[in-house]
């Protein structure tokens, strides 16, 4: 293993995971919700396509609005960091293929089991975040070093 | 209060996705790829994330009810059974093949990101596909667990 220093963005990596700390905080202690952004989105969505009322998902949507919100509060500040992709186009819905049906079969993604999960120290979410983090160690491995 | 409070969560969260590096996919597979110049920002961020939240969570635990009035919806399950595991497993192939997790790809897709607004629909398919075909009581031949 080698670090790359000139790539380590230990500052803003600190106070990113600040920000998503305390607004995990503010979500729990404020709205009683675990900030989970798979759950966040997949609740509305299954209301939406069963037919069901929107009315009970107000304070996740809400959540969702301010995340899409971000970004544009961002550039009035400063220029977004790029979006930078190296994979296909059929990769890339491949992953988001595989992300969507493995975040609601695990009840949860970086945010919900990763941040939320840990800090409750749940032994389902740590199940679940060696299982990701395992998995995203190795398709990153066979597809940089082995093919 | 319920609204402000969901609303203001949302815009940290996302600006806080932003700051860490984690809506741009090149540095969280950087994060990923133990074997070749690894960039362990993204260590620092579950960190500090992790490290408010303790305390937050451990404040939760003691309450009956949020700020906003409402009770809070904390979970209690410990389960962990293959669908817990499985669904880890294909979340995180999905994440190393694109290098998006849903928070920073929904982030990107309101950003105008071409690359985020593919995935996002892609994800929100594989959530509804889930949902439909997959899910426990749906049918009998998904069933894992």
């Amino acid at each position: 293993m080698t670090i790359d220093w000139t790539a380590f963005t230990p500052w803003s990596a600190l106070a990113g995971g600040l920000l998503i700390g305390l607004a995990s905080a503010l979500f729990v202690l404020g709205n009683g919700r675990i900030a989970g952004i798979a759950g966040i989105v997949g609740s509305p969505l299954r209301a939406l396509l069963a037919g069901a009322s929107l009315a009970p998902e107000r304070t996740r949507l809400l959540f969702i609005g301010g995340l899409l919100v971000a970004p544009w509060l961002w550039t009035q500040v400063a220029p977004l960091p790029p979006v930078r992709v190296d994979v296909g186009w059929l990769a890339l819905v491949a992953a988001g293929l595989l992300v969507g049906v493995g975040v609601r079969m695990g009840n949860g993604c970086t945010s919900g089991h990763g941040v939320c999960g840990l800090s409750r120290f749940s032994l389902r979410s740590l199940a679940n975040v060696l299982a990701f983090m395992g998995a995203g160690f190795a398709t990153v491995y066979v597809i940089r070093h082995l093919i | 209060m319920n609204a402000v409070f969901a609303l203001t969560a949302g815009i940290v969260f996302g600006i806080g996705l932003i700051a860490a590096g984690m809506t741009d996919p090149a540095k969280v597979k950087a994060f990923l790829d133990l074997a070749g110049a690894w960039d362990p920002s993204l260590a620092l961020v579950m960190g500090s994330a992790i490290g408010v939240g303790v305390f937050a969570f451990a404040a939760a635990r003691r309450r009956t009810h949020a700020w906003a009035g409402e009770r809070m919806e904390l979970p209690s399950s410990n389960r962990v059974d293959s669908r817990l595991l499985l669904g880890g497993v294909l979340f995180g192939t999905g994440w190393g093949i694109g290098g998006f997790c849903p928070g920073p790809a929904l982030v990107a897709a309101s950003s105008g990101a071409v690359p985020g607004l593919v995935f996002v629909a892609a994800m929100l398919v594989g959530m509804a596909a889930y949902d439909r075909l997959l899910a426990p009581g749906r049918l009998a031949a998904g069933r894992l667990a």
